[in-house]
């Protein structure tokens, strides 16, 4: 029921970056700027709250838990959001209008 | 007690930024990925809840949610990219 102290301050940061990413999801104005705002800001978070959680349990089947999830949300969640840029790429969703460059477009023109 | 009231406040405010996404958002792919996001949030809800009840099954609701939310933001890509889905 109670949190110590270290398991406190791990917890806020992820809560921070969990914040900030949502946030940035809802203000970024194109899909591959909030992929890139929102992705790694809510893996960071989530990571730092099973950190959290790790440390207040102690050493016990919930703190093993924690850990198996969170290499696994370390594995999977970029390989997830590669995935996902990847195929809206495919699926030609536009950039934003003042992006000023696309290398992947440019990878491609080089190779034809 | 006043520590779990912030915590899942933020949580619930990041859920409804992720549902406003759901909702607005101009493309498929927008969807796909707030539902890629939703689902680490709730994963980080259920240890918190976890943490919360000192009951242990709510970190094997989140592995669970963890390894559904990959596997359809996996199939929500392939179908984005145009591919069938046995190549």
């Amino acid at each position: 029921m109670t949190i110590s102290i270290v398991a406190q301050i791990f917890i806020f940061i992820g809560l921070a970056f969990i914040f900030l990413g949502c946030l940035g999801f809802i203000r970024f104005p194109d899909l591959y700027n909030r992929l890139q705002g929102a992705t790694k800001c809510v893996t960071l978070g989530a990571c730092s709250i099973m950190i959290g959680v790790i440390v207040n349990s102690g050493l016990t089947a919930m703190s093993g838990k924690a850990f198996m999830c969170m290499v696994f949300i370390i594995l999977t969640s970029p390989t997830g959001a590669h995935a996902l840029a990847k195929g809206s790429y495919a699926a030609n969703v536009k950039l934003w209008y003042k992006s000023v460059c696309d290398k992947y477009a440019e990878k491609f023109q080089g190779k034809d | 007690m006043i520590i779990y009231i912030i915590i899942f406040t933020f949580l619930m405010i990041s859920c409804f930024f992720c549902l406003y996404r759901i909702g607005v958002g101009p493309t498929a792919p927008d969807r796909s990925v707030a539902m890629d996001i939703l689902g680490i949030v709730i994963v980080c809800f259920c240890a918190t809840i976890g943490l919360y009840t000192g009951k242990e099954y709510f970190l094997d609701l989140a592995l669970a949610w963890a390894l559904l939310s990959f596997i359809g933001g996996i199939a929500l890509a392939k179908f984005l990219e145009g591919r069938k889905y046995d190549d």
